[in-house]
């Protein structure tokens, strides 16, 4: 355990246990108790789940464009990966944004062909200095107009936050109705108990409202969310 | 010690805020909420459901809640994260003092965390000679004021855009004297370029947690801003500082409570950025922290659990009680004098720093029941304020007037009849002193409470007499 090193810590991590335990009026060592919890760590029960993201993809699909314009995303739709590129350099163009574009080394973007477009194509993390980045969602949730992105080594989480301009590429089938279907998506790829370093649930851009209550986009992340559905 | 308290001296705080223009200007801000959250429950048909089975959650976590520590310990160390544990605010600072020492960190940036006001850690790290920056913009103004936060989700809301202008001028001092910060855009703009250059020069980053889920040692924020975001992936070292209470077994609880914790705060859907984070940057990954470490701080709570205040503890923060709140809104956080205000400080704060201390808070209530309302897991706010009333009551802490004024009340309230007769003198009474203009500005042994505020003048008969004749049930 960390802080087995310092004498004072597990002490108090020995207090604060005792302590719940006798507030409690347990011992710890009940079965049941250790059974119940046990038990739902295992099974991760559902709860209530809000009908709205649900239906066939078409459903989901328009659910989750109607959502996350709600939550002031923009979004496009384009039929196949190969236009993505295309897409991307006219969202650029008439957000007079200049003509560069960070992403990470994701092998569906690698493949898209970003030569037809005037981008000039950096790869890796942000320093803080970009001001466009594109990447690919993990999966978007219906339900609240939702993009799921894990980082990894070829998804930088820095791209989310530090520039102006966050473009997400959703693959079509990768809609799912809720957070819930994320989660059984995120057992699937780190197995049960694991996970990556971090998923970021992304609802529209960054915003305050800290002065005078005044909503404002763009606060300390991306100023635009471009989302465009592809495949 | 935890951060300093002038709770006692609730009731000249509360007479300050009354008489403050310029604060009573900005309060208005914070009614915008009210509207906002039942716009959102009335979008999700759900959202009664939801509030119920996440006060189900919350109750079953503290019914376990050694077992999902024990759990959530064991999956933050397997994913290469560190758990250290404090049992009060001393330990807390110490531990992150030493963290921070250990990492050589010169400056610290922040995410927003009530835990963290709570236990006083800018003070401590700037005492340690380690710069902390508050990073979410309300934080950050009210840093520069050397203020406390007076609302738990909006710390900044009893500041108005003047009060930022200035603050702003007198802190960047670097930038042009001439420049135009009249609008909130100006501002928010300037706050952005600025912390930017602190996010990226920070050494460590410290933010709370608004969960904690036991399956698999992550922990969750939820920002608007990206702020904490920035926070924990750009500096070398993550630091996590969250209470006990935070924690959930499993990913579908985390959601169950994040369904109902974003409307019952701003009225979004959900927040912009949900961001669950597990242990350091992994091999191969391209930036994140390499040192993940989590505080977990107790400061008084494992003894609220199988008590009458346990219920308290399901609190998630959202703020609901205190938008809604007709005592927080005439008064603002402040007045409060400590972390947390509001219904859900009343109930909280006696709890943690003492009645002796925090024992008047809970007089700040009307009892209009509006908290409980709107409380997502459904915590008994009034209730739980009249405990510490009768608790306070019993140890005679309380000021003369008041005791008097609930020793007559508690001696009509065990006689019925009298007490309908009573009051309904009283309402008749009061209704000739307020006629005209349905509001009266006088009202015995309210003087400090009418001083500033006029109360509404009854009916001219009781709620009780009106309810008996319009269901013809005498009783
Ligand atoms: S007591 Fe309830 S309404 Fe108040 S902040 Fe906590 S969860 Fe929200």
């Amino acid at each position: 355990m960390a802080g087995e090193k310092r004498g004072g810590e597990v002490s108090a991590r020995e207090a604060i246990f005792a302590n719940v335990r006798r507030s409690l009026g347990v011992t710890g060592a009940e079965e049941p108790r250790r059974f119940e919890s046990e038990a739902r760590l295992a099974k991760a029960p559902p709860g209530v789940v809000p009908k709205r993201g649900q239906g066939g993809a078409e459903a989901r699909i328009a659910t989750f464009k109607a959502e996350a314009e709600r939550a002031a995303a923009t979004l496009a739709e384009v039929a196949a990966l190969a236009e993505v590129p295309g897409e991307v350099a006219r969202f650029l163009r008439e957000n007079n944004a200049p003509a560069t574009l960070r992403m990470g080394t994701d092998q569906r973007l690698a493949t898209m062909p970003w030569s037809v477009t005037p981008l000039d194509i950096l790869h890796g993390p942000s320093d803080g200095h970009d001001l466009n980045a594109v990447s690919v969602a993990f999966a978007a949730i219906a339900e609240t107009g939702t993009v799921a992105l894990v980082s990894g080594a070829d998804n930088p989480t820095t791209l989310n936050f530090l520039p102006d301009n966050q473009i997400v590429v959703v693959l079509r089938s990768d809609v799912v109705a809720d957070y819930e279907s994320v989660f059984v998506r995120l057992r699937e790829t780190y197995g049960k108990g694991g996970a990556p370093r971090t998923v970021n649930f992304i609802t529209g851009p960054s915003r305050s409202a800290d002065i005078e209550q005044t909503l404002l986009l763009g606060a300390h992340g991306p100023r635009r969310l471009h989302i465009v559905i592809a495949g | 010690m935890s951060a300093v308290a002038t709770t006692s001296k609730f009731k000249e705080n509360a007479h300050d805020a009354l008489t403050d223009a310029r604060l009573q200007g900005a309060l208005v801000h914070a009614r915008n909420f009210t509207v906002r959250r039942a716009a959102a429950a009335e979008r999700l048909p759900e959202f009664e459901a939801l509030r119920d089975n996440a006060r189900a959650v919350k109750d079953h976590t503290l019914a376990h809640l050694d077992l999902y520590l024990e759990a959530y310990e064991r999956k933050v160390v397997e994913s290469g994260g560190q758990v250290h544990y404090a049992q009060d605010a001393e330990e807390a600072r110490r531990i992150i003092i030493e963290l921070c020492r250990s990492l050589g960190a010169k400056s610290v940036t922040k995410g927003k965390s009530m835990v963290s006001e709570e236990i006083g850690l800018n003070q401590a790290l700037e005492a340690a000679g380690i710069e902390a920056v508050e990073t979410d913009l309300g934080e950050y103004i009210i840093q520069l004021r050397g203020e406390a936060p007076s609302h738990i989700i909006a710390p900044a809301i009893h500041v108005t855009k003047q009060d930022v202008e200035q603050d702003f001028r007198k802190a960047h001092r670097d930038l042009p004297a001439t420049r135009d910060l009249s609008e909130p855009e100006q501002l928010l703009a300037e706050a952005r370029s600025v912390l930017r250059a602190r996010f990226l020069a920070a050494d460590v980053g410290v933010t709370g947690a608004n969960f904690l889920v036991a399956e698999t040692g992550t922990s969750i924020i939820v920002t608007n801003e990206g702020n904490g975001d920035l926070t924990q992936i750009l500096p070398k070292a993550h630091i996590v500082i969250a209470s006990i209470e935070k924690i959930v077994p499993t990913l579908e609880d985390a959601a169950q409570l994040l369904r109902v914790l974003a409307r019952s705060a701003t009225g979004q859907d959900a927040s912009v950025y949900t961001t669950l984070s597990t242990g350091p940057r992994r091999p191969g990954d391209p930036d994140g922290p390499s040192a993940y470490h989590v505080v977990i701080l107790d400061n008084g709570r494992s003894s609220m659990l199988g008590g009458e205040f346990e219920d308290m503890l399901r609190c998630i923060r959202c703020g609901a009680c205190m938008n809604h709140c007709p005592v927080y809104q005439a008064i603002g956080g402040h007045a409060y004098g400590w972390v947390y205000p509001g219904p859900m400080g009343a109930v909280l704060t006696p709890s943690l720093i003492g009645v002796a201390e925090g024992g008047q808070l809970p007089n700040a209530s009307s009892f209009c029941g509006r908290c409980e309302e709107v409380c997502p897991v459904r915590i008994p706010l009034p209730k739980m304020m009249r405990h510490w009333r009768e608790r306070e009551f019993e140890r005679h802490l309380s000021p003369a007037p008041f005791r008097y004024g609930l020793g007559l009340w508690a001696f009509f309230a065990r006689r019925p009849t009298l007490y309908r007769f009573a009051t309904d003198l009283a309402a008749r009474a009061m209704h000739l002193a307020g006629r005209g203009k349905g509001r009266f500005s006088w009202a015995p042994l309210a003087g400090g409470w009418t001083q500033y505020r006029d109360l509404a003048a009854p009916e001219k008969t009781t709620f009780q007499s009106q309810w008996r004749a319009k269901s013809g049930a005498v009783k």
